[in-house]
């Protein structure tokens, strides 16, 4: 039997362990959260910083009140103008395009190295990491280079003799896809591998052995059992592409619509905080609200 | 009261490599696989007949699961070719031969039930629907998983697991069923237990079966013949009883069972008895299965430790097939016990006694001087 004392030492011990990762959440999720959610809810103004107060202490015919104006009115400009709509719909658009092209150029790559000898294993992931070494920004700003009018790719094609004239990618939705799916791309494909490496590789020769061609083994057996990795690898992709400022600021044109930039148009060209805020609390629960619903689901499915 | 074990069913003898007439069913010709420089399977030949529970045993390393690997067409031979039914299957792929097999590792699809498991094979062949619930469910009951369709691999036993991969090799009824190590996840009296199963499943329905497997136990209760396998080649090819009583090789002497080898040279011939000199033992051994030899070749005779008598007095006649030493340890292992001998010379021979008595006193202990004999037939003569 154990001691009391020593049983209140355990509980102890278990709360602060599971308090580490909630206090974390607390001051960096939660708590920023709550700060873009209150000034959601604010009025706009003129003055610095650019919003006032929800509450308030108000001296009226001589009494004291605590008001709280909570202004709605960010909202219904989010629903009410076809803009953030579209840019919201643009958005999805985008992102989904964007992370079933990344899936499909991915997903060869970590098969392959999947199936490569374990040794050589390393190399390849390093050189799927690589890029990481770079800025990002600056990696952008090389596809510019590489996709503008005179850049390499039209460059390329016109000295081959493939087109006529260049091509125009560059400030394109075309472009920005290029961009996310270049951007993204270890995302996908680390999961993947981290999937598929650990793939019993009998399973297909079972399959093959019990008539199968090799391809409707990949369907019936590689494909479904890579399913959490090609989950993960997807959510890694779309989440972030959703939000994704930079590249649609950098690659895209005046008419590529994007969540991300509408934002930071608001924040900074406007300085309208309260319906950035709004913005970017909508684009949170468009995200959040499907996915913890998918995952739910998917949980369920295999308790079943 | 009655024990679960199931016992093995009666069946008539059926010998067809004895028959001159008979057609192999499976011919491996000539077949030759190599990884690099490494001979894994180097010109092995051999004839399966139909019906058979052929075994290929050998240790680990010599080219028995590449062998079976090249039979399912998972492995391509480097030279040589591979008949079934007449038909050669060389250039085959897996998916269209005619064989089915159970992998050592089971290989059970995790994503899909027991019942998908099974059907998965005929799937492929595009059976209508109720024809393959219908095969699917003959072939549950006959391997006992009667409640468990619905499970998925990881929520079974492992020799739950290893009757799923069975049923889903049988379902499709092959011409040959290759097993690959089918019980080396199972504790002993499972696998004692699952190889009388085997052996009646393949007797009931008629099938060919090759077992691959490193356990010379299984082989000898499963196998109608076996072949040993050494670094790529066939050791030797026989019954279990053949391979038992008349090894043809120091190899396979030490690897079948227990065995003395003693080192002799050759003596005589005289009819059907041989006679050879062990000079480390100061002795003549005399065999009735006489090998030819030349005067002075230097031979090797096997005995088997079951097939050696143990007493404290000298047998009837000492002049050959007998040695005197002192009891250096006993082991005893319940149904019998194993003495070890060391002969005056320093040399060591072991014989095994049948424990029909009780031992509460021992009739022969540590330390007691004793004498081994064994008979003429007990005695194999060896070349290599």
């Amino acid at each position: 039997m154990k001691g009391k004392a020593e049983r209140d030492r355990l509980a102890l011990g278990r709360l602060l362990l599971i308090g580490v990762p909630f206090a974390w959440l607390g001051l960096f999720f939660l708590l920023p959260f709550t700060i873009v959610l209150k000034l959601s809810l604010s009025e706009p103004a003129l003055a610095q910083p650019p919003y006032l107060p929800i509450v308030e202490w108000v001296e009226e015919a001589g009494e004291l009140y605590l008001a709280i104006r909570l202004r709605v009115q960010n909202y219904l400009t989010l629903v009410g103008d076809g803009l953030y709509l579209a840019a919201f719909a643009s958005s999805l658009r985008i992102a989904a395009t964007a992370t079933v092209l990344a899936l499909l150029v991915a997903f060869p790559i970590a098969l392959g190295m999947a199936r490569c000898p374990p040794r050589v294993r390393p190399f390849l992931l390093l050189a799927v990491m690589l890029p990481f070494w770079t800025s990002f920004l600056i990696r952008v700003y090389a596809w510019m280079g590489i996709l503008k009018d005179d850049g390499l790719l039209n460059a390329l094609l016109l000295t081959l003799g493939l087109i006529e004239e260049p091509l125009v990618i560059l400030n394109t939705e075309t472009a920005v896809l290029i961009g996310i799916v270049y951007s993204y791309l270890p995302f996908m494909i680390l999961p993947i591998f981290a999937n598929l490496e650990k793939h019993d590789p009998s399973l297909l020769e079972a399959a093959v052995d019990l008539g199968c061609r090799p391809i409707v083994a990949f369907w019936r057996i590689t494909v479904p059992l890579a399913r959490p990795g090609i989950l993960a690898g997807c959510f890694l992709v779309f989440i972030p592409a959703v939000g994704e400022f930079v590249i649609p600021d950098l690659l895209g044109g005046a008419d590529t619509l994007m969540i991300g930039r509408t934002l930071w148009l608001e924040f900074f060209t406007n300085r309208d905080w309260p319906l950035a805020s709004a913005v970017a609390i909508a684009m949170l629960l468009l995200l959040v609200v499907p996915i913890v619903f998918f995952l739910r689901l998917q949980a369920l499915g295999r308790l079943r | 009261m009655t024990t679960a074990r199931p016992v093995r069913e009666a069946r008539p003898r059926i010998e067809p490599w004895q028959d001159p007439d008979a057609v192999p069913f499976v011919r491996i010709q000539g077949v030759t696989k190599t990884f690099g420089e490494v001979y894994a399977v180097d010109n092995v030949t051999l004839d399966i007949f139909k019906g058979e529970f052929f075994a290929l045993l050998g240790p680990s390393g010599c080219g028995k699961s590449t062998l079976l690997r090249i039979l399912a067409g998972l492995e391509r031979p480097t030279s040589g070719r591979v008949l079934i039914d007449g038909q050669d299957m060389t250039d085959v792929p897996p998916w269209r031969r005619p064989v089915n097999m159970m992998f050592q590792s089971y290989a059970l699809f995790p994503h899909l039930s027991v019942r998908k498991n099974i059907a998965f094979g005929l799937e492929q062949e595009r059976l209508p629907r109720a024809e393959i619930a219908e095969r699917v469910a003959e072939v549950v009951r006959l391997v006992h998983l009667e409640g468990l369709e619905d499970r998925k691999p990881d929520q079974l036993s492992g020799g739950q697991k290893q009757r799923v991969a069975l049923a889903r090799a049988l379902v499709k009824r092959p011409k040959v069923l290759l097993l690959d190590e089918p019980l080396g996840a199972l504790d002993k009296k499972l696998r004692d237990q699952t190889q009388l199963e085997l052996v009646n499943i393949q007797d009931r329905l008629g099938l060919t079966f090759v077992i691959v497997t490193h356990d010379q136990e299984e082989a000898m209760t499963v196998g109608s013949r076996m072949a040993i396998m050494r670094e790529g080649q066939i050791a030797q090819i026989g019954t279990p009883s053949e391979i038992y009583e008349y090894p043809a090789s120091r190899f396979v002497a030490e690897f079948v069972g227990e065995v003395n080898l003693i080192e002799a040279r050759f003596a005589s011939v005289n009819g059907t008895t041989m006679r050879v000199r062990a000079p480390a033992l100061g002795i003549e051994i005399v065999t009735d299965r006489p090998v030819p030899a030349l005067p002075g070749e230097p031979l090797w005779v096997a005995v088997r430790p079951e097939k050696m008598s143990i007493a404290k007095t000298p047998p009837a006649e000492t002049g050959y097939n007998c040695v005197e030493g002192e009891v250096f340890d006993i082991e005893y292992l319940g149904d019998v016990s194993v003495y070890h001998v060391r002969l005056d010379n320093g040399l060591f021979l072991r014989a095994t006694e049948a424990n029909k008595l009780r031992l509460i006193e021992r009739p022969i202990t540590w330390e007691d001087r004793v004498w081994l004999s064994w008979g003429p037939d007990a005695s194999v003569v060896l070349k290599t």
